[in-house]
């Protein structure tokens, strides 16, 4: 019977119509984190560059220098940090972030540390050699945070268990725009430095050594890139999810509006029969 | 008067001052040094201290530093840190805790090198922020 239809399409559009809340919810928090965390990769960006440019300047002066960062030893392993979320309904980002990692991974021994519930997750199960996880920091992430993870690619790396640490993280660009990235952080490489740069810097004095200065400055580097890339991984998720729960909700308005209108063409069916029987035995009466 | 020089002092978390100098006094590994106006370019790890900025026409003023490297060039220093505050941004009750804590941490028996090292660390953290702090009083 007709009656019968209509109340399941009133209870599909009922229980479409509180996904469609929870979706709206999730976009309007993830709005706000968004803000947020955008706030913070802004105000990091500065002593992220000046690091940067701070190394660069003494690597090319350091090259009688004798440190492990800064050798290319053969490559027998390789390590990833990879960063992901905690969470998923986020789209591809968890996706994405761990495809570049996998992709670049290839048939190379690798050891992984995972940063972010999903990114551990899936390596675990698929068995990689962790040999780190850091869970529930993606969100708000911390420069101690930063710190520890660090240490642990640092202290792998001297002790010649990888050779090599690559970073995996997604790279904010736009609110709708975000792309997971590969970086190498060790052993640190020399980037074309321009010509009027090098000059400049020969006349730089080392307090109280370049040896001194770089060892101290590589670990600071590594920890600032890893903040950096910490922060920019969790503005990307906070968008990332704000666009999928956007889309979330436009896509449950939309069924909400088809049912409706089937729910309507029903009751208008269910009338038009009622009525035609009333007719229909009206007319037998005569 | 003297010349002046532009200092920015950046730290992971904000840029904490970007302006023109007469000195800047700052604690290295190798001791107290003062930059003035055309110093030579200069990179050095920077301690755990107080930092004096003068501003000329006797105007001056105080913050507190964690480890961090300066690099002077081109007549301008810039000063990454960890952490850097002004004395009434320092919380006193908060500095005073963290020492008492670093206290004990490092008089009770249990501790391996690290826990040391660390406690150390913080309670010259604390002490620097305490001693800034009552400074200005």
């Amino acid at each position: 019977m007709a009656g019968a239809g209509m109340q399941d399409i009133k209870r599909r559009i009922k229980s479409v119509d509180s996904t469609k809340q929870i979706t709206k919810a999730m976009e309007l928090v993830s709005s706000a984190k968004l803000r947020r965390a955008r706030q913070r990769a802004e105000e990091n960006r500065p002593y992220f560059e000046k690091i940067e440019e701070t190394i660069q300047g003494i690597l090319p002066h350091t090259k009688e220098v004798q440190s492990p960062y800064l050798d290319q030893r053969e490559i027998k392993k390789t390590g990833y940090i990879v960063i992901t979320g905690d969470r998923g309904l986020c789209g591809g980002y968890n996706t994405n972030a761990i495809k570049k990692a996998v992709t670049h991974m290839n048939d190379r021994e690798v050891s992984v540390i995972g940063i972010g519930q999903k990114g551990v997750n899936f390596f675990r199960k698929k068995g990689y050699d962790l040999d780190g996880e850091f869970v529930s920091i993606s969100e708000k992430p911390m420069f101690s945070d930063a710190k520890s993870i660090g240490k642990l690619a640092m202290e792998l790396y001297e002790n010649e268990m990888i050779d090599e640490v690559n970073l995996v993280y997604t790279e904010f660009v736009s609110t709708i725009n975000h792309k997971p990235r590969l970086i190498k952080l060790l052993p640190l490489q020399e980037k074309e430095v321009p010509e009027e740069f090098q000059e400049r810097d020969e006349v730089m004095t080392y307090e109280p050594s370049p040896e001194e200065v770089l060892n101290y400055l590589i670990p600071k580097y590594v920890e600032s890139m890893i903040y950096g890339a910490l922060i920019e991984a969790s503005a990307s998720e906070q968008g990332a999810r704000r666009v999928a729960m956007e889309s979330a909700t436009d896509n449950a308005e939309e069924m909400i509006g088809d049912l409706n209108l089937k729910y309507n063409r029903a009751r208008q069916a269910s009338i038009t029969q009622e009525i035609s029987e009333i007719v229909g035995g009206a007319e037998a009466q005569k | 008067m003297a010349k002046k020089f532009h200092v920015e002092i950046v730290t992971p978390n904000r840029v904490f001052f970007d302006d023109e100098l007469e000195k800047l006094v700052i604690r290295t590994t190798t001791g107290d040094i003062a930059i003035l106006h055309d110093h030579t370019p200069l990179i050095t790890p920077v301690e755990i201290g107080r930092a004096r900025l003068i501003f000329g026409d006797g105007k001056e003023r105080e913050a507190t530093i964690s480890p961090g490297i300066l690099t002077v060039d081109d007549s301008k220093a810039i000063l990454l840190t960890d952490a850097a505050e002004w004395p009434e941004e320092i919380d006193l009750d908060r500095a005073e805790r963290a020492k008492l804590r670093a206290k004990e941490r490092l008089e009770s028996q249990k501790k391996n090198q690290m826990d040391e090292t660390r406690a150390r660390v913080s309670l010259r953290k604390a002490v620097n922020r305490i001693e800034v702090a009552k400074r200005k009083k």
